[in-house]
């Protein structure tokens, strides 16, 4: 990817760094790697904070002395800090994320096992929450503009304030009871096939898809004000072509902007969706974890969230940067 | 003041819901734990796990509990632990926040970025990281939540004290010597502090559900304490016996969430916009005063007769265009000139049907090239307009879409109207830029609007109206926002326009210069009407209106160029929602009498092409010749 963007700028090395695109790269990408490098760092200090001693704390005030002792000798809690530092530093960059304490399997292989369920789920919301939310903002903005159907006004806003205040998991329980429970029409947690992915999906995608549909409504509305629409009007264009053609694309590149919080956001969502319908995620397994105090296994899959957010702002950041012919990116 | 737009808050439906939630759910805080604490841990083995009934409304628990008890009980530890958490992200992410104006520099910036990196991240995930390092249970909780929540208002108050700190009062006090702390305290803090306050009230809102979301997981609140959440986690696995035991804590949260989410929002709403536009009244009458058009010779382009615009403003009608009549013919070039708010730009909307809704535009007569256009559909004026009626607007850099190239925004034109495809279009499209002396035009074509130098955007935009074979150009200050040295190359390419395709144009300009240089024909604009009508060889010579006169005067010689700064004329036209009885200019005007502050004086011939609306037109036409 990094080769295709800067593809414009590949002809010589002194051009290069004056190609904007390649300073812009250059620039975000150290800030991935510094916030990186904070991820792991808080990784690691987390366990450090932890009061009293981890691996008492996980095997419990009954386990025998000597076993205790062996285990931080083989997480190494023994050692100066810096040392410990130092060979987290350097497992986390060979992928060796340690071996969970409960289970004796590596992190890493945990981590592979449930990283796809958390995927899917924060995928599907993310296409269901888009399909949903742009068309009905973008109708809602045209139905509204100019002040025009006051009462749709209000109505849409007042319900996308009460949806969006509903959190993912208390939606989540009230679709249960409805559609699982009173219904019968999917199962409540486990299942298999594409019905036992409706309901999480659903929970996790109907608050954003009210935020998203509030934005764009504003977004759109906002550029319908712009006088380029009403170059578009002189042309003497169709509404639906000035709509589909000269508002939607320019609302879309400002809601973008917010499709990175939107994501992150799904990520975090996931964690109690997936508890609520017992799906074997990344977010179930955090918080059993977290209960069975298995530090390992926590630290791996937090640096896993972290990696996670961070690629996901980068990737809105260059698809903002190559939509924009106008970014600063660019001309800066 | 202040306390009186707070009371705004309470008065919109949405925020006296607000408050009266937030009522009940304080009052349950207090006294549900006097009043059913006992009822609600009252144990009772022989009816365990049960449905509603009359006895127990939301059915109990497994150990024969009240669930309905439980969840009023349980107001007391949620809110407050909610209050706990929010204040203590209040508190550490306001001093994060203003920390950066206080510290040296270097450091400053450091705690910029951290808080930089820490948004980045969504708040559960940075409490589930808190909750790992401060340990399971309702403390760790507390500060885990809190601690989450801080970098996000760190970030609110770095922005909002950024915007104050370059203020100018702020730069006086720096000016003068006063610390940054004390200027921190003194002048910044209490400028942000209602913006603070509304975002505070939110954030205990998403404090209370992150709450009930970390004792769902069972990280938070632990046995024997109970909050929604721990309630919400118990029921859920007997969802299929009581499915009460669930929606009861549910329901208790999203009302408690939604008390805090609405009061905040609707705080936001009001501290931060204005309150939206309210009904106005029916239209004012709108009779014709002046004299129709004259209906001889080829037939207009364009026609216009007792032309009113009118929008709504603070239940009002504000009427920028009030009755005027005037008529464009092939070929000519017609100036309209006036003060900014004399509603020339406006005329020149509503002339080309681009007024929106809600301004109402009204007239006897609004003909385009024989076509009435008030009666018209939309639709059928559509193929018309697209290809007759071309529109050059004052800022060429705003009204191009940003996004799209150049020459596809002509080609658009072609394709909409002429039933050309994309390849033919963007054909016609480089033809009409090279029309419009732009060079390279295929390459320029390619570009967008960015790419373009002002000067070369309006070109473009003119070449834009060239697509179709235009009756009618119009131009409403084409000029205004271009540099003095590419002001006459639109003015000269207009022209050729016009000597080329024998279209005729209506230039809107506030520069009586600039009309006067270009045109044949000039219309002059004062709070809505038309004042005068002459041709542009009159202009100098016989001018008839004070307006006019008082034009004219400002400019100190039409022959050479402007040096010497302008005298404005005195006083300012009126307010189109307070246009006087009388003349509208009788407040600026010389020659202003007693009539003149009662009747408005209709537009009427005085010479061959020259009509005028002043009570004094002749008098001081004899004066004007006399002295
Ligand atoms: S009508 Fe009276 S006030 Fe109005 S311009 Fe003429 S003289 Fe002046």
């Amino acid at each position: 990817m990094t080769a295709e963007l800067s593809s414009p700028g590949r002809a010589s090395a002194a051009q290069g760094l004056r190609n904007p695109w390649v300073a812009f790269l250059i620039r975000r990408l150290s800030w991935l790697v510094v916030s990186l490098w904070v991820v792991v760092t808080a990784a690691f200090l987390m366990i450090q904070l932890v009061p009293g001693d981890p691996v008492r704390a996980a095997l419990g005030t009954s386990a025998p002395a000597e076993l205790v002792q062996a285990r931080r000798e083989s997480l190494g809690l023994d050692d100066p800090l810096p040392t410990q530092y130092w060979n987290h530093l350097r497992s986390v960059l060979t992928g060796d994320f340690g071996t969970s304490m409960t289970t004796d399997l590596p992190v890493s292989q945990l981590v592979g096992d449930r990283l796809p369920t958390t995927v899917t789920l924060a995928a599907l919301s993310f296409v269901v929450i888009i399909l949903i939310a742009v068309p009905l903002g973008v109708t809602i903005a045209v139905l509204t503009r100019g002040a025009r159907w006051r009462g749709g006004e209000l109505a849409f806003t007042s319900a996308s304030v009460v949806v969006a205040a509903i959190p993912e998991f208390l939606l989540a329980v009230g679709l249960v009871y409805v559609f699982a429970v009173t219904l019968g029409w999917f199962p409540v947690a486990g299942g298999d096939g594409m019905g036992a992915w409706v309901l999480p999906v659903a929970s996790l995608s109907i608050g954003p898809a009210a935020v998203i549909a509030r934005i764009v409504r504003v977004e759109v509305l906002a550029v319908l004000g712009q006088d380029f629409v009403r170059t578009a009007r002189a042309k003497r264009l169709p509404p639906w072509r000035i709509y589909a053609r000269h508002a939607l694309p320019n609302a879309l590149t400002a809601t973008l902007t917010l499709t990175g919080l939107l994501l992150t956001g799904l990520v975090a969502g996931t964690v109690l969706v997936e508890n609520v319908f017992a799906l074997q995620g990344l977010g179930s397994t955090i918080v059993q974890s977290i209960l069975q105090k298995d530090y390992p296994v926590v630290q791996g899959i937090v640096l896993v969230y972290g990696a996670l957010v961070l690629l996901v702002n980068l990737v809105v950041d260059l698809v903002l940067a190559a939509l924009d012919p106008r970014s600063t990116i660019r001309e800066a | 003041m202040r306390s009186r737009r707070w009371m705004r808050v309470v008065t919109t439906p949405s925020g006296a819901v607000a408050v009266a939630l937030l009522v009940l759910v304080i009052g349950l805080a207090i006294l549900a734990p006097i009043i059913w604490g006992d009822a609600a841990s009252e144990v009772n083995d022989s009816a365990p796990v049960q449905g509603p009934s009359s006895a127990h409304w939301a059915g109990t628990d497994a150990l024969g509990r009240d669930i309905f008890y439980r969840v009023l009980v349980a107001t007391r530890l949620s809110i407050e632990l909610a209050v706990m958490a929010s204040l203590l992200g209040v508190v550490v992410g306001t001093v994060v926040g203003t920390a950066p104006s206080v510290l040296p520099r270097w450091a400053g910036r450091w705690v910029s970025s951290a808080v930089n990196i820490a948004v980045a991240f969504p708040s559960l995930l940075l409490v589930l990281f808190f909750a790992v390092v401060f340990g399971v249970g309702t403390t760790g909780a507390v500060l885990a939540i809190g601690l989450a929540f801080a970098p996000g208002f760190a970030r609110l108050t770095q922005t909002l004290s950024a915007a104050v700190v370059g203020r100018d009062f702020v730069a006086a006090a720096r000016v003068a010597g006063v610390g940054r702390l004390r200027i921190l305290v003194r002048h910044v803090l209490p400028n942000i502090g209602e913006p603070l306050v509304v975002n505070a009230t939110i954030n205990a809102g998403q404090a209370l559900l992150a709450f009930a979301g970390l004792s769902f997981l069972g990280i938070g609140v632990q046995a024997p304490s109970y909050d929604w959440g721990r309630l919400l986690g118990e029921g859920l696995t007997q969802i299929y016996v009581n499915p009460a035991a669930a929606l009861a804590p549910a329901v208790a949260v999203v009302i408690a969430g939604l008390a805090f989410n609405l009061l905040g929002e609707t705080a936001a709403a009001v501290i931060g916009v204005r309150t939206g536009p309210t009904r106005s009244g029916p239209l004012p009458a709108t009779p014709g005063r002046d004299e129709p058009i004259d209906a001889s010779g080829d037939q207009p382009v364009l026609a216009v007769e007792n032309l009113h615009v009118a929008f709504p403003r603070d239940g009002r009608w504000a009427t920028p265009v009030r009755g005027i009549s005037f008529a464009v013919r092939p070929g000519e070039f017609v100036g309209v000139v006036g003060e900014s708010g004399s509603g020339k730009s406006v005329t020149a909307l509503a002339v080309s049907r681009l007024i929106e809704h809600p301004g109402v535009v009204t007239a006897d007569r609004l003909d385009f090239a024989g076509v009435p256009m008030l009666s018209t559909p939309e639709r059928e004026l559509r193929p018309l307009l697209g290809t007759s009626l071309a529109m050059v607007f004052q800022d060429p850099t705003t009204s191009f879409n940003p996004t799209r190239r150049v020459g596809r925004q002509l080609a658009e034109v072609a394709e909409q109207h002429q039933d050309l495809r994309r390849g033919p279009a963007l054909a016609r499209a480089v033809d009409r830029l090279r029309a419009v002396r732009i060079a390279a035009a295929e390459r320029r074509a390619g570009q967008y609007p960015h790419e373009f130098s002002g000067g070369m955007r309006q070109r473009a935009m003119i070449g834009m109206g060239l697509m179709g074979t235009p009756k009618l150009v119009i131009a409403d200050e084409p000029t205004t926002a271009l540099d003095v040295t590419v002001q006459g190359q639109i003015l000269r390419l207009l022209s050729e326009v016009r000597a080329e395709t024998d279209a005729a144009i209506l230039l809107i300009s506030h520069d009586i210069t600039v009309v006067a240089q270009t045109c044949s024909r000039i219309l002059v604009m004062y709070a809505g009407r038309i004042v005068e009508d002459l041709p542009a060889a009159d202009l100098t010579r016989t001018p008839r209106h004070p307006y006019t006169k008082a034009l004219l005067a400002v400019v100190p010689d039409l022959a050479t160029d402007r040096e010497q700064p302008l005298v404005a004329i005195a006083g300012r036209p009126p307010a189109p929602e307070q246009i006087p009885a009388g003349c509208a200019f009788a407040a600026r005007c010389p020659l202003a009498d007693e009539r003149c502050r009662t009747d408005d004086p209709a537009l009427v011939q005085v010479a061959q092409l020259h009509r005028v609306a002043c009570w004094h037109a002749d008098d001081q036409h004899d004066q004007g010749t006399m002295g």
